[in-house]
């Protein structure tokens, strides 16, 4: 009798497992391939995701190359106000201390034109340099690449950078009184690094 | 040389040459590196400019003018960079910013 039931038993097993055993091994596999998503999902989070230790050194490579770039004293003006100022060069006057016009380079901010002689802010030109491969999921330059870049193709070509930027009346993006005190600012750093510059203070 | 025209290069080994290109969440990163009297090391690196171009990148040389002041010229040739550069930096290229208002 005991080894009739045993029979049985075992006979019963062997069925359900029988019947069972597509649906088990497919199971398994979609289990298995979830697994890999999530493992690939979160290894793909890792990599992209905000790393604020990454963004730091980014930056300070981007400091790095901005300073080696750039005049001594065009360098002491970003790290001590955090921005740039570069003279026009489309102007009558040639661009050195004088010119008609100058900018300031704000990172990630638009291109601010003003007037050295009297303070008067032209125009804003927003532009980016949008990095489309998106390495570690931001098509944004560091700050100071994003500045190097401004510099750049200032420096290089005036005329096609203003060409293929925004141009929008001053305080669009930047509040017109914060870059009036920027100027204060520059024209106090100027006085007190020993700079003679007449136009920016007489504006300030 | 090419680059007495425009401006010095700012450069300390007159022969080697380093392409960086500026990345986000890195800075910048050495493309291709040679000197630019070595045929071979010549072709990596016009390969390496070609590239970047293709891909949309703004070439630049940063260069040191006669009177001192330092400004960069955009180049859209390996042949345009001055052969005593030092570095050449590719960039995005330039697009108009979008409308963030941010006051």
């Amino acid at each position: 009798m005991g080894l009739a039931l045993g029979t049985a038993a075992i006979v019963l097993v062997v069925l359900v497992w029988e019947l069972a055993r597509p649906r088990a091994i497919s199971a398994l596999a979609r289990a298995r391939d979830e697994l890999r998503r999530l493992r690939e999902r979160s290894r793909a989070a890792g990599e992209v995701g905000y790393d604020p230790g990454r963004e730091r050194r980014a930056e300070q490579r981007a400091r790095e190359l901005l300073r080696s770039c750039v005049d001594e004293r065009d360098w002491a003006m970003y790290r001590d106000l955090g921005f740039l100022r570069v003279w026009g060069g489309l102007g009558e006057r040639p661009p050195a201390a004088g010119a008609s016009y100058a900018y300031l380079i704000y990172p990630h901010r638009p291109i601010v034109a003003f007037v050295p002689q009297t303070g008067t802010l032209l125009n804003e030109y927003c532009v980016a340099f949008p990095d489309h491969t998106r390495p570690y999921g931001s098509a944004r330059l560091p700050d100071s690449d994003d500045v190097l870049a401004k510099w750049m193709a200032l420096t290089a070509d005036e005329r096609r950078l203003i060409e293929e930027a925004n141009m929008h009346l001053p305080g669009r993006q930047i509040d017109p009184d914060r870059i009036r005190r920027d100027l204060v600012r520059l024209a106090r750093w100027e006085r007190e690094t020993g700079e003679d510059a007449p136009d920016i203070v007489r504006a300030a | 040389m090419r680059g007495a025209a425009a401006g010095e290069a700012v450069c300390h080994n007159p022969l080697t040459m380093k392409l960086l290109r500026l990345k986000p969440g890195h800075g910048e990163i050495v493309l291709a590196e040679g000197d630019v009297e070595a045929p071979e090391q010549e072709q990596e690196l016009i390969e390496a400019f070609r590239r970047e171009l293709d891909a949309g990148m703004w070439a630049a040389v940063p260069l040191k003018t006669p009177d001192g002041r330092r400004q960069a010229e955009l180049v859209k040739s390996f042949s345009d960079v001055p052969r005593d550069a030092e570095r050449v930096i590719f960039f995005p290229r330039a697009a108009g910013g979008a409308p963030r208002t941010d006051r």
